[in-house]
């Protein structure tokens, strides 16, 4: 159902429209389930996304054809 | 006599306005000045007022003449220094009619104390050129993207501004990628190394959001951040650019230009990405709200259960068998009624058939004036030939008989 990589931001708005969804009761049980799972589901990933994130810091540099290179940024001084 | 004649006539050429619609003409012409739109005024103030409203009135003077002079709440409220009658000032502000009067003034948006740098004399001349060139249009700031991927920050990488923002950043929200394009954020070189990697970020795209500032300093440190090529290169930003220079009381024009500012760098970290506890708290909520719709929902298939546990069918079998009971005694009963029906229908073609075979009966013609004749001996008469005078003869009418004599016979029709 659910599209195997969603971003953060996909999964979060997925998973308010699951919620409203939900909230409204109009679905049938064995439906009102499978949403329920797969919000559960959307739940715990985003959490994990948030826990097990490692921010990423770089320093752009112009390449030789002006390209952006990433080079590692140690924090100057 | 001749003069009162011409008189009428030039009259009747020229047009006549109104007193308002004069004030209005002259302050059209007024409005339609670029020059007068955004001045700068050097001269004395005097008669200075502080009304309730908040607005300002004054008169800016020299030794020849005098300038009206109002100053708006708002503007007034960004003065630095409090003015005073018979203080040399420069006066910033566009020239308009106010028609109620039919006065021309200057409506003042910014005013210094005679002896100002000319760093700030520069910088509200230049604020006042890119406000009117709509520089600082609300319309024209884009949103901000809720949770950014990747951030473009353009600072010094030195200095503690920039590890104040990594830290925040990796802090609230270490998803987002953090992409540092270095420069001198101050000197010669600065406003065109800003400008520069404004234009490179958008170039390559390399991130949905961009800060740039640097941390505090003199007027003359931040002046990169009051220059009009960052000001044009924030302006033509595809990225959305978040302003953080200095600290809070500075203003730079960077900052009014930007989409969004920040008092400081460490506010623009937490202005540019969601806290990560927050979230994980909205989490927590749809998760609370998910379960809590789930229980309802449960909730109310249980109790359309427990009412349909409650109907008599289920509770005792024995009362639908009873039902069926009584239909079929319902149905016993239709039958019999069905039965009579037809036997009294049939019934009633018996006597209908009673009625036509009665009609067809020989009483019956004798009640409507025939008679029969018969013999003695019973015989009934069916020729006059069978007769002879002076025989007795029987006569059967429809109620009774008669004995008769033959008195002739004859048996011409």
């Amino acid at each position: 159902m659910a599209a195997k990589k969603l971003s953060f931001e996909q999964s979060l708005a997925r998973l308010d429209e699951i919620v409203r969804h939900l909230e409204k009761g109009d679905l049938p049980l064995k439906e009102s389930l499978t949403l329920f799972e797969e919000g559960t589901a959307l739940i715990k990933t985003c959490g994990t996304m948030l826990d097990e994130a490692e921010q990423q810091v770089v320093k752009l540099k112009k390449g030789e054809n002006r390209e952006p290179v990433e080079l590692p940024f140690e924090g100057e001084q | 006599m001749f003069s009162s004649n011409s008189l009428n006539s030039s009259k009747m050429e020229k047009q006549t306005f109104t007193v308002t619609e004069l004030n209005n003409r002259i302050k059209n012409l007024l409005d339609c000045d670029p020059l007068l739109a955004d001045v700068c005024v050097r001269g004395e103030l005097s008669n200075y007022k502080i009304y309730p409203s908040g607005h300002h009135y004054f008169t800016l003077k020299d030794s020849e003449s005098s300038l009206r002079c109002v100053m708006f709440k708002s503007s007034a409220s960004r003065l630095r220094f409090r003015p005073e009658s018979g203080m040399g000032v420069t006066a910033f502000g566009r020239v308009s009619v106010y028609p109620r009067d039919g006065a021309y003034q200057l409506y003042c948006n910014a005013l210094m104390p005679e002896g100002t740098g000319d760093l700030q004399v520069a910088f509200e001349q230049l604020k006042a050129k890119l406000s009117a060139e709509g520089l600082f249009d609300p319309a024209h700031k884009k949103p901000l993207p809720q949770f950014p991927e990747r951030i473009a920050i353009i600072t010094s990488s030195a200095g503690a501004a920039v590890h104040d923002m990594i830290r925040i950043l990796g802090h609230r929200w270490p998803m987002t990628k953090v992409l540092l394009l270095p420069v001198r954020v101050q000197g010669t070189e600065a406003p065109a190394e800003i400008a520069g990697a404004i234009r490179y970020a958008n170039e390559f795209k390399v991130a949905d959001l961009i800060i740039t500032g640097r941390g505090g300093g003199s007027i003359e440190d931040l002046w990169a951040f009051n220059d009009e090529r960052v000001a044009r290169a924030i302006y033509a930003s595809q990225i959305p650019v978040i302003s953080a220079v200095g600290h809070e009381p500075d203003v730079t024009i960077s900052d009014y230009v930007a989409d969004r500012r920040a008092f400081t760098p460490s506010n623009a970290a937490e202005i540019a990405v969601p806290d990560k506890n927050e979230m994980l708290d909205v989490l927590r909520s749809y998760d609370i709200r998910s379960a809590q719709a789930m229980t309802k929902l449960l909730d109310r298939l249980k109790e359309r259960l427990s009412s349909l546990e409650s109907k008599r069918v289920l509770s005792d079998p024995s009362v639908y068998i009873d039902n069926r009971r009584i239909e079929l005694d319902h149905g016993r009963d239709r039958l019999i009624s069905d039965q009579e029906r037809v036997l009294s229908a049939k019934k009633q073609s018996y006597v209908r058939l009673a009625a036509s075979l009665d009609a067809m009966s020989p009483l019956r013609v004798l009640s409507r004036g025939y008679a029969i004749a018969s013999k003695q001996d019973g015989e009934p008469v069916r020729s006059v030939k069978r007769l002879e005078a002076g025989e007795h003869i029987s006569l059967r009418l429809a109620d009774g008989s008669a004995d008769c004599l033959v008195e002739s016979v004859s048996d011409k029709r």
